[in-house]
């Protein structure tokens, strides 16, 4: 069984006991303690049941790697999934539930599967749920979304915070090993500012567990020291609980803070992601233990080497009394002695080279430790946790030679350094034979703006696993690193180290190397999306040579882990299948993040109302203070209505159309783009911009105009005032107010950069109000102060003057078909003006009115909107706006478009009005359809619905549609299908369907 | 939730300032600018600002003018006549902008959490000036000889920017100073 040991644990605090529950079940632990150890330490072997077969599962390792101890933490708004346990630091209170399993983690009866593994192979899904296709919705769907699946997904809100910082420096460095602390003294040395960075609470990695010499003093003495140098210096900051998540081209680092995860009371944001700008960025990210693949290596029990030695010295717990080792490599030799040293048994050392017999080896020999070489492991005994081994030879098939009972089993198949962040941008990594392991290859580095590159990788993550070669890589390295920009290096030598020299390892991808199907199919590569060694290799059998096919196929090195412990393993078994050698397989592409980062962490202080910024009119409050309900414009929300008490919005939407039309109505058009054009070319520039002529417009004078894509195809409409000789004022949509300023920046500085034209986005600069209806001459003449009659200010025409004691310009144009001012003043002032009217319009009937009154009016009008009559595939001619497009230019963008044959195609969809038969609204989106059926077998379609209303002023339903030679056939009836195959009969008319002579824009 | 720590900086609405956008050749412009403003022409991404007056550099050919609000109108009415017959384009957006200033030395760090700009006191300090954005809006902020950040943006997203900074406040020093 595991156990907390009598003595021993560096960073544990036995003073301070701490309780937490696991299950349900109240268990005790230490300060210092991580979750895994803490579970250990309380013989918790047993932590979850695997993704697929549901095998129970126990830890593996103890850090980031891990791939099954995984539980939901936490309760309520603080819950949170997948929660890796070897990373969770233990605080009191922490509550921990295993994942994956019904009804119990002891008793799961998705384990059944287990049962029919073989069925289960590689490709199961796709093979078995293609047919019959009706079963996939409810049935096959369904049944995989209840039996796949780690964590549950949170249910309430978040009660945390997080939050981005952005930082810049000279040098980062991404690890707190030895060879980070060594690279950054080395770089900071040299004047550099440097960020040093380490994702757990600890630094020193490895060499802090292992404690080779460094300078003639034990490793955790240097550590320490060279710690408190760093602390010292004024260029160089460290960050623990930090950790690199992923690099990106121009030096560009994410990096995941974790602020509170440890100590939850602690106030303040949760996590924090950091956005970091490094002039260079040297990766000391150590390296991985790789498992072995031998029959039941999934069982608890089984842990890698070093990370039993981990929760040995780090946290004083046992995984078990008796530790069977077994290994390809020296290193896990020093497993045994730590385990003997501490007091526990270990029954033998299963070697499977043939011979070693390096310092290590001897030591464990004389400590009496049994070492068998050339042997390997057959087979683990045990299901819910180890019971013993059964030994073979590993030159065979398996034949048993012996069984050990033991109850923890220590695996070493070599080491992976962690090269991930080296290749999210770019770096090329070499297969060194020697070691068996991909590493960085330095003359292939990712490339900055300068052609050189940004990232050097040092110690263990370059493939370095001694420690006097460490320390050296890290001086060196970050000498190189410096030097790009500093004149002399100041860097300072590196320390020299002494540790046990290492006999080579020997790869070992299958234990034993011919083992039996049988066999396979119980060996375990990806523990965490249960891939066998059989599967990848049917896979292999089946087609998939590629490992990036291989991988979507078989499921490995997916999900949480994506593949810390099985990819190299994985990828040495397809290479072997498929008898090409491991570096013409290839790695899958390492992806940022290097392990999960919170969702919380990446939206950040984008939450709640920073969720997205409301942009909000000189009027919003007043909108607001009066019942309005809003719709989303761009980032706007304008007002849909106003209904007031008892009334529905459809009800509101009827009244204020009504009002409109027969009394005043009063719009907040604020929202409008608002672009000021000048120069002595701006005319020119305008004329090449809209379809029609604006240089011609006479000063004092309003046109309204189409804008083109160069492609042809109608992006933004809007009225054109010429304000003086040389200034154009440019109004879009609101939705265009941006995009048109910068099409128009675009032209200018890209194409027509000679120009003299100036352009600015006065937009927010104005606080806009439509006064629109019969009496709005007479609400205006009320206010006083400008001469707004026919005579004075006729249709299409803009003066200035001071309205109701406010400087004001007032545009006569018109979207309703009603006689309408549009009154643009100082935002600053736009809320006077308003109370204005709105005081003074009470007695003449004026109410404001929304969006969806806007647009019924101008459907009766039959003016077109953008976004509704286009959808970026629509040209002006399709809309019946010849009329507003010059045939006198010589060239304007979109015309050479417009002039080819699709688009001068007599058969495209074109502009009409629709009147429902019996009077129907026809549903939004709704399709026109005609006779027989086209080359695909679909229903033959003549036309679509692009606006649609209920018309208060005529009493019916009216609509507009692009339709195939709509304007030739006038008065004939048309089918539109409902959703529920029902028709609307529709007779085609002229889209103006009030006041088409256009008597009302007078009053 | 735990309660949030606040950190050494004050935010508030900077005072009402006359803004007028300014583009042009910059070398031409240089002369009227300080007769309106009282300042020099600042070099690329500068400021030139003391008591709400100055010029601040928006683009090789834009700057954006400070006066007092009630000088914009005079302001207008100068530059059209300094520089009659030459291109430019002169326009009032005092009502277009809201602005806010941090004061106190975790000015920077605030920033820090919410704009990509290099704040470094090497690459940012006082005299300069950016256009960059703070969280999902676009702002131009300049740091006067004090060490206060003045933050202009648009009117519109006013509310949004004084929340954000609000909570990047409350939410406590990162302490990477």
């Amino acid at each position: 069984m595991s156990t907390r040991l009598a003595t021993g644990g560096r960073l544990i605090d036995r003073a301070r006991a701490v309780d937490f529950t696991f299950n349900g079940k109240t268990l005790r632990g230490f300060a210092g303690d991580t979750l895994a150890s803490a579970l250990l330490a309380n013989d918790q072997m047993m932590i979850g049941r695997s993704f697929k077969y549901h095998r129970p599962r126990g830890v593996v390792a103890s850090g980031a790697e891990e791939p099954n101890g995984l539980v939901n933490l936490g309760l309520g708004p603080a819950f949170e999934p997948n929660a890796r346990v070897t990373t969770t630091a233990l605080f009191g209170g922490l509550t921990a539930e295993s994942q994956n399993h019904w009804p119990s983690l002891e008793f799961d009866i998705g384990a059944i599967n287990s049962a029919f593994a073989r069925f289960l192979p590689a490709g199961f899904y796709y093979k078995m749920f293609i047919h019959p296709r009706s079963f996939w919705k409810h049935i096959y769907e369904p049944f995989i979304r209840q039996s796949a699946g780690l964590g549950r997904a949170p249910k309430n809100r978040d009660a945390d915070s997080y939050e981005h910082f952005h930082a810049h420096v000279d040098v980062l460095v991404v690890g707190g090993g030895i060879a980070g602390l060594q690279a950054a003294l080395s770089a900071a040395r040299t004047g550099a500012e440097v960020l040093l960075i380490e994702q757990t609470a600890h630094w020193g990695g490895r060499a802090a567990v292992d404690d080779p010499v460094i300078d003639g003093t034990p490793a955790a003495y240097w550590i320490k020291t060279t710690l408190q140098t760093l602390e010292s210096m004024p260029n160089v900051r460290l960050r623990n609980h930090m950790m690199g998540a992923g690099l990106y081209d121009h030096g560009y680092a994410l990096a995941h803070e974790r602020l509170t995860d440890h100590a939850p009371a602690t106030p303040g944001p949760r996590h924090r992601l950091w956005r970091i700008r490094a002039g260079r960025i040297i990766t000391a990210t150590g390296a991985i233990e790789r498992p072995l693949s031998f029959a039941g290596n999934d069982v608890p029990g089984v842990l890698l080497a070093s990370a039993l030695r981990d929760y040995i010295v780090n946290y004083g717990v046992s995984a078990g009394d008796r530790t069977v080792v077994v290994t390809n490599n020296d290193d896990a030799y020093r497993t045994a002695i730590a385990l003997v040293q501490a007091g526990l048994i270990v029954p033998a050392i299963l070697d499977a080279r043939p011979q070693a017999d390096g310092p290590l080896v001897r030591q464990a020999r004389d400590l009496g430790i049994r070492v068998e070489q050339g042997r390997g492991i057959a087979k683990v005994q045990g299901r819910r946790r180890v019971t013993g081994v059964a030994i073979c030879a590993q030159a065979g098939e398996g034949a048993v030679l012996e069984e050990i009972s033991c109850d923890a089993v220590a695996m070493s198949g070599g080491w992976s350094p962690v090269v991930h962040l080296w290749s999210h941008c770019g770096g090329k990594l070499i297969w060194d034979e020697e070691q068996a392991m991909f590493r960085p290859d330095a003359t292939r580095p990712p490339l900055g703006a300068d052609g050189q590159g940004f990232v050097q990788v040092v110690g263990a993550a370059n493939g370095h696993l001694r420690t006097g070669a460490v320390l050296a890589d890290a001086a060196d390295a970050a000498d190189a690193a410096v030097l790009a920009d500093a004149a002399d290096a100041a860097g300072g030598e590196a320390p020299v180290a002494q540790d046990a020299e290492e006999t080579p390892m020997a790869p070992v991808w299958l234990m034993p190397q011919g083992a039996s199907l049988k066999l396979r199919q119980k060996m375990w590569l990806d523990f965490q999306n249960d891939v066998k060694v059989s599967d990848v290799q049917l896979a292999a059998r089946e087609g998939y040579e590629s490992v990036e096919h291989a991988k979507r196929y078989t499921t490995l090195g997916m999900a949480t882990d994506q593949g810390k412990l099985s990819n190299i393993n994985g990828l040495a078994v397809l290479s072997s299948a498929l008898n090409t050698p491991i570096p013409q397989v290839g790695t899958t592409t390492f992806r940022p993040p290097y392990t999960p980062i919170s969702m919380g962490a990446i939206g950040g202080a984008a939450r709640d109302a920073l969720f997205q910024p409301l942009r909000r009119t000189p009027l919003q409050d007043w909108h607001e203070a009066h019942g309005a309900t809003f719709e989303p414009v761009g980032q706007w929300r304008r007002p849909y209505a106003y209904p007031r008490a008892g009334e529905s919005t459809h009800d509101a939407v009827i009244r204020e159309v009504k009002n409109t039309r027969q009394a005043i109505g009063l719009l907040d058009a604020s929202t409008l783009g608002k672009l000021i054009v000048k120069g002595p070319d701006a005319g020119r520039f305008l004329d090449m911009l809209y379809t029609n002529v604006m240089s011609s417009l006479p000063v004092g004078r309003c046109r309204y105009g189409l804008m083109c894509s160069d492609n042809g195809f109608l992006i933004d409409d809007g009225v054109v005032a010429r304000l003086s000789d040389d200034t154009w004022l440019c109004h879009t949509t609101t939705g265009g107010a941006d995009r048109i300023h910068a099409h128009m920046e675009d032209w200018l500085q890209c194409e027509w950069w000679e120009w003299q034209v100036y352009v600015a986005n006065v937009t927010e600069q104005f606080a806009q109000i439509a006064v629109v209806g019969p009496k709005a001459r007479a609400l205006l003449e009320k206010l006083g102060g400008v001469d707004v009659s026919k005579a004075a200010l006729p249709f299409m025409h803009w003066a200035e003057g001071t309205l109701a004691g406010i400087p004001a310009r007032i545009f006569r144009i018109s979207f309703s078909g009603e006689l309408s001012y549009e009154v643009a003043v100082a935002a600053g002032q736009g809320r006077a003006l308003w109370d204005r009217l709105v005081a003074e319009g009470a007695a003449l009937g004026a109410m404001p009115y929304g969006t969806e009154a806007l647009h019924v009016m101008r459907a009766e009008k039959g003016y077109i909107m953008i976004g509704d009559e286009t959808d970026g595939t629509v040209i002006p001619q399709d809309l019946g706006l010849d009329w507003a497009i010059s045939k006198k230019k010589a060239d304007y963008l979109g015309k050479r478009a417009q002039e080819r044959s699709h688009m001068a195609d007599p058969e495209r969809w074109t502009l009409v009005g629709l009147e429902t038969v019996d009077g129907a609204v026809i549903p939004d989106g709704a399709y026109a359809v005609g006779d027989g059926v086209n080359a695909n077998g679909q229903r033959v379609t003549i036309g679509r619905v692009t606006s649609t209303y209920y018309s208060p002023t005529l009493g019916r339903g009216i609509a507009m549609g692009l339709v195939l030679r709509g304007p030739q056939r006038m008065g004939e009836v048309i089918d539109i299908p409902r959703l529920d195959g029902s028709i609307i009969k529709a007779r085609i008319v002229d889209p103006v369907v009030y006041d088409k002579a256009g008597e009302r824009l007078d009053g | 939730m735990a309660e949030a720590r606040a950190m050494d900086v004050v935010v508030a609405p900077a005072a009402p300032l006359g803004m007028i956008t300014l583009r042009g050749d910059l070398a031409a412009l240089a002369p009227v600018c300080a007769a309106v403003t009282g300042a020099a022409m600042p070099g690329v991404r500068k400021a030139e600002v003391s008591g709400g007056r100055g010029i601040v550099w928006m683009s090789s050919d834009e700057v954006l003018l400070l006066v007092a609000p009630a000088d914009v109108a005079g302001a207008l009415a100068q530059i059209g006549t300094a520089l009659a017959g030459q291109h430019h384009l002169a326009v009032d957006v005092s009502d277009a902008r809201a602005a806010f200033t941090l004061t106190g030395p975790a000015a920077r760090e605030a920033l820090g959490k919410l704009t990509p700009t290099d704040l470094r006191p090497t690459a940012f300090g006082p005299g300069d000036a950016r256009r960059s954005h703070l969280g999902q809006v676009a702002a131009a902020f300049w740091m006067a000889q004090g060490g206060a950040v003045t933050v202009v943006c648009f009117r519109s997203v006013a509310d949004y920017m004084l929340e954000l900074l609000r909570v990047s406040v409350a939410a406590g020093p990162v302490g990477y100073a």
